[in-house]
Formats: C-alpha cells, sequence, structure tokens
C-alpha cells in the first residue's frame, strides 16, 4: 500500500514540474499573444491583457494559473476568440484518442505476434524477413510513409481515402502509419525476450510434457517473455501521442494534433500549455496503469515459480 | 593506465570489425552512408549556385538538366536534397554528440555512485522516458531562439544569428536523445566497476575522476560508439518532424524534413507533382536505414548473446 501512495506523490511531483516547466517556458517566449501587424491601442490592450489575466507580475501570474488549473479550467484560447481551452480539448482530444488507441492496439497485437513468430523460427528466412521488415518501419518515419502511402493508396489506386475524418476507412491508412514504428520497435524487443526465455529449463520441462509447440510458446513462454513489452507501453503512448501530431496534419485529421502546431505558431498560450499538460497528465495516468500491470503479471509469475 | 588494458577493451577487438566485415548488409550500409555524405558534403560545390535559386522552370519534371525535377519556384530539387542532407547530416551528428556527453557522464556517475543516487537518477530516466519529450522541445526552441539571436548580434557572431536556429536544434535535441545512452552506460559501469582492474586502481588510492575517466571510460568507448550510431538517425528523425512541421529549419534554408513536408503538400488528386515527394523521402529513408543497418551490426558484434 506504501508503494501506491509514494507513486501517487511521485505523480503529483511530476505533473507540478511539467505544469511549472510549460508554464516557464511559454512566459518566456518572446511576443505577447496580441503582437499583430496592426498595433493595439495601449488602453485596448491593457483591457485585453486583463481579460486574459496576463497582467500581474510573473509570480501573481504563475499562481493564478496554477489556481485556476486545480479548479479544472485551462483558460481562454487567445487565438480562437471566446473559445475556452477545455471546449477545444473536448472536441478534438476524442478524435486523437480514438487515433491513437487504434495505433496502440494495432503496434502492440502485430509487434507481439511478429515478434514471437520471429523467435519461433529463429536464424530462417521468416526471422530475417520479419527484422528486416521491423528495421525498415523503425527507420522510416510517419512523414515519410503517411503521404507516400495516400499517394499510392488513396490517389493512384483510390482505394482508400486521402485524408479526413468520420468512418472507418478513414482510419485505416493514419492508424497503420502511425503504428508501424512502433509495431517494429515491440517486435524487436518480443523477439529478444522470447528467444532468451525459450532457452529456459521451465520450457524444456513443457516440452518434454509433449505439449505442442504452439502451446509451450503461447500459453508458457508468453507470459514471461511480454514482461519487456509491458514495460514499453508507458513510452510507447507517449511515442504515439507525439506521433499523432504530424499523422493528423499529413491526413487532415481535426485532432487536438493541428491545434498543437497552431498554438506555437500563433503563440496561443494558454491552448499551447492545456494541451501540454492534458498529455502529460494522460501519459502519466497511463504509465501508473502499466506499472500495476506489470506488477500484477510479475506476481502471478513469482506465485508460480 | 596498465591496469585499464585488464578489461578487454572491445575497441581494439579484431574480432568485432571482422564480424562486422561478415555481415554483407553492413558493408554495403558503410559504403552508401560513405556516399551520401560525400554527395552532400561536396555535390553541391560542382553544381551551380544558381540551381538553388528560383528560377523560370516551375514544377518541370525529371529531366536531363534536373534529373530530380524542380519545385514551385523553379529550383531544382537534385540541389535541394543535397543541401538539406547537409543540414540534417549536421544537425544528426552535432545533435547525437551533445546526446553523447550528457548520457555518457549521467550513466557514469549513477553506475559509478551506485545505492541512492543511482535509483534517483535512474528514476529521472524513467520519467523522462514516458513524458512526449519532443513537445517541450517544441516550446522550447521559440523560447530560446530569439534570446541566442539577440546574444549573438550582440556579439558581432554573424554567422550564428543566422544559424541560430540549427544551433538551438543540435542543442535540444541533444538534450532529449541521451536517455537510452544513459541506461547502456551505466549497466556497463555496473559491471565493469566490480572487476579487478578497479579494484587494484582503488587500492591504488587513485581519485574517483581517474578511476572515471582512465579506468572505465575507455572500456566503455566501444558501446558508446555503437549507440552513437543509433543515436544519429534519431536525432535526424526528430530534426526533420520538428522541420516537417515547420517549427525546425525555416525556409529559404532547408533540410529533408521540409522538402518532405513541401512535397507532402505538392500531391493532390488533381495533380501531383511526385518527384518533389519521392526524392527526398528516398534520400532521408535510404540513409536511415543505412544508419540503423550498421549501428545493429556493430551492437550485434559486440554482443553475440540471444543471436
Amino acid at each position: 500500500m506504501s508503494h501506491l501512495v509514494k507513486r501517487l506523490l511521485s505523480l503529483v511531483g511530476v505533473l507540478f514540474c511539467v505544469v511549472s516547466i510549460t508554464f516557464l517556458l511559454i512566459r518566456v517566449s518572446p511576443g505577447g499573444p496580441f503582437d499583430g501587424e496592426r498595433k493595439i491601442p495601449e488602453a485596448i490592450e491593457k483591457q485585453l491583457l486583463a481579460k486574459y489575466k496576463l497582467d500581474g507580475s510573473l509570480w501573481q501570474q504563475y499562481t493564478g494559473y496554477l489556481g485556476d488549473l486545480l479548479r479544472g479550467d485551462l483558460r481562454l484560447s487567445t487565438k480562437y476568440r471566446n473559445r475556452s481551452v477545455n471546449e477545444i480539448l473536448a472536441q478534438t482530444l476524442p478524435v486523437t484518442l480514438a487515433l491513437g488507441g487504434a495505433a496502440f492496439l494495432l503496434a502492440t497485437f502485430a509487434g507481439v505476434w511478429l515478434g514471437t513468430l520471429a523467435a519461433m523460427h529463429r536464424a530462417t528466412w521468416r526471422d530475417h524477413a520479419a527484422m528486416f521488415a521491423a528495421l525498415a518501419a523503425i527507420s522510416l518515419p510517419s512523414y515519410i510513409t503517411g503521404p507516400l502511402m495516400i499517394l499510392v493508396f488513396a490517389l493512384t489506386l483510390g482505394w482508400l481515402p486521402a485524408g479526413g475524418w468520420g468512418s472507418f476507412s478513414h482510419l485505416i491508412l493514419p492508424a497503420l502509419v502511425l503504428a508501424a514504428p512502433a509495431a517494429a520497435v515491440i517486435a524487436r524487443l518480443m523477439r529478444g525476450s522470447m528467444v532468451e526465455t525459450l532457452q529456459q529449463d521451465f520450457i524444456r520441462t513443457a516440452r518434454a510434457k509433449g505439449l505442442r509447440e504452439s502451446a509451450v510458446v503461447y500459453r508458457h513462454a508468453l507470459r514471461i517473455a511480454i514482461l519487456p513489452v509491458v514495460s514499453y507501453l508507458g513510452p510507447l503512448a507517449a511515442h504515439l501521442l507525439t506521433g499523432s501530431i504530424v499523422v493528423e496534419t499529413v491526413f487532415h485529421i481535426p485532432g487536438a494534433g493541428g491545434f498543437f502546431v497552431h498554438s506555437i505558431l500563433n503563440r496561443d498560450g494558454f491552448l499551447l500549455g492545456g494541451m501540454v499538460i492534458v498529455y502529460c497528465t494522460l501519459l502519466v495516468f497511463f504509465n501508473l496503469l502499466v506499472d500495476f500491470a506489470y506488477g500484477l503479471l510479475d506476481r502471478r509469475i513469482k506465485s508460480h515459480a | 593506465m596498465a591496469f585499464s588494458t585488464a578489461g578487454s577493451n572491445p575497441m581494439l577487438d579484431p574480432r568485432v570489425l571482422h564480424r562486422v566485415k561478415k555481415n554483407p548488409a553492413a558493408v554495403v550500409s558503410a559504403a552508401f552512408l560513405a556516399f551520401i555524405v560525400l554527395a552532400c558534403v561536396v555535390g553541391p560545390e560542382f553544381l551551380s549556385a544558381s540551381l538553388g535559386e528560383p528560377g523560370p522552370n516551375q514544377y518541370a519534371p525529371p529531366s536531363w538538366e534536373h534529373p530530380f525535377g524542380t519545385d514551385l519556384n523553379g529550383r531544382d530539387v537534385l540541389y535541394r536534397v543535397l543541401t538539406g542532407g547537409r543540414i540534417s547530416l549536421l544537425v544528426g551528428l552535432c545533435g547525437a554528440v551533445v546526446s553523447l556527453f550528457i548520457g555518457t557522464a549521467w550513466g557514469l556517475i549513477a553506475g559509478y555512485a551506485g545505492g541512492r543516487v543511482d535509483a534517483l537518477m535512474m528514476r529521472v530516466v524513467d520519467i523522462l522516458y514516458s513524458v512526449p519529450r519532443l513537445i517541450f522541445i517544441l516550446i522550447a526552441i521559440n523560447a530560446f531562439n530569439a534570446g541566442l539571436q539577440e546574444w549573438a548580434s550582440q556579439e558581432g557572431l554573424q554567422w550564428l544569428v543566422q544559424s541560430s536556429r540549427i544551433a538551438i536544434l543540435i542543442l535540444t535535441l541533444g538534450f532529449i536523445e541521451w536517455l537510452t545512452m544513459a541506461r547502456i552506460v551505466r549497466g556497463q559501469v555496473l559491471s565493469l566497476k566490480e572487476r579487478q582492474f578497479v579494484t587494484a586502481a582503488r587500492a591504488l588510492g587513485q581519485s574517483h575522476t581517474k578511476i572515471l575517466t582512465r579506468h572505465l571510460l575507455p572500456n566503455l568507448a566501444g558501446i558508446i560508439l555503437v549507440y552513437l550510431t543509433l543515436t544519429i538517425p534519431a536525432v535526424v528523425i526528430d530534426e526533420s518532424f520538428l522541420s516537417f512541421l515547420g517549427l525546425g529549419i525555416q525556409a529559404p534554408q532547408a533540410s529533408w524534413g521540409s522538402l518532405l513536408a513541401d512535397g507532402a503538400g505538392a500531391i493532390n488528386p488533381l495533380r501531383s507533382f511526385w518527384w518533389l515527394l519521392v526524392f527526398p523521402a528516398a534520400a532521408m529513408s535510404l540513409t536511415l536505414l543505412a544508419l540503423n543497418f550498421l549501428g545493429d551490426a556493430l551492437r550485434d558484434a559486440f554482443d553475440t548473446r540471444g543471436r
């Protein structure tokens, strides 16, 4: 139980650091949100600053922002006037999470399957082909594969839509592009750990019992060999959230990623800050979940031994 | 120094080079990398610089005159791929070196100190692994770029004013890609520091600094070099990620990432200027593939476990 309390405390610490660093980086960025081509009269600018709570000393702004965050208020966007950051996120985040979730499942299952297959047929053409494909997928970032896939599957062959959002067919290409490098990393992790697991004594016992090879691998070895993959799921989620910024741009998907880029270009501080904070909170909680899953899996292994 | 040879130094091990040479993919990759680096560094010197300037031929398809075609402003795509490669490779190499310094120092200290210091330092690495670091870099670049430009123009460093974004990219990307290096180095130090030559050095009363730099570091050189090879493609990918989104290298300068962004913008259902996309994509993906193949082959040559 004390472990749980410790984890929660460190989680709060991490989030506090994230919020502070984000706030500081945004506030030291040169240029205010209202620096446009036209000079705004001083009185109006003062009013605007007051409306968006950008007046007062840096410390006052910081403590004010922390207070608002604790109340769950991410403040107003300075670019998309009269829209709150909460509102924008409520509209766009579900899209990003749907894409990310699809890619997450795809990457995990494809990666585990491919890695296991390579380990079972070690040093055969299947192993070499799978590992070559994995290395290629790691080397090809989504802004190369994305436009090329559009060029081939959407514009030349016309099988799938080139972009947009709404139906299942819109999800296929972006999820595939987003998942490929992650699946490759998982496949490599999985192969390495499966190769090691298959050399252990309990596997020899299982084989000696006369179990089919597939039962040995999937029922006995997988349980242990999957542990490195489980501990990679946290970084994987971070990777997918970052990667989805590019994929959403390439496929014109109305998710949070596009707002991310625009909030930087528009110096829309609170929108940017809100998104960074929400992303990090999601990831930190997800990591906690992965930690527990790992603990559960690990305990089961210990009780088996 | 006599003691450090007691731990086998993989850098001096001829078997490693032999194993790499026997891997055809690694040899091909090394040759291709040499070719692409040479082409990017000296290639543009042999081409007329006017090819990089706007010209009358808009969107000309590949021909003898323009092997890779031309872009919206009539600039030669081959010339831009080569000069863009210069920037991408420069950022990749320098960023990887920055990450090497941070990661090695972090891993050395954590592994050598052990105990609570080690636990705390590695916890920091774990946490950094699970936050979207690249997103902080997005903000940091904008925050620091203007400051650096101002400082450089005050100091009269004209070259730095022009390439402040490249400098910032190198520093910030080096700052986020050191985590794997730190983990690897720490793992090696943990096993190395129990070896007899370290005990002997300690018994002789050598200082911690001396043990770290004279005895541990030379034995780590090989593994550090291997992970440097694997960090370069990671930094190149990060840089082009930022440039693709329009937040890295700014026009008229170009890197492979911003060329790819131009290419992705030039394909649409009405008319696709495919050469703007395909040639930068080929240059970049082949380079990344070669770097990863070479890095993997080097790593396998050092570590024969699990083959």
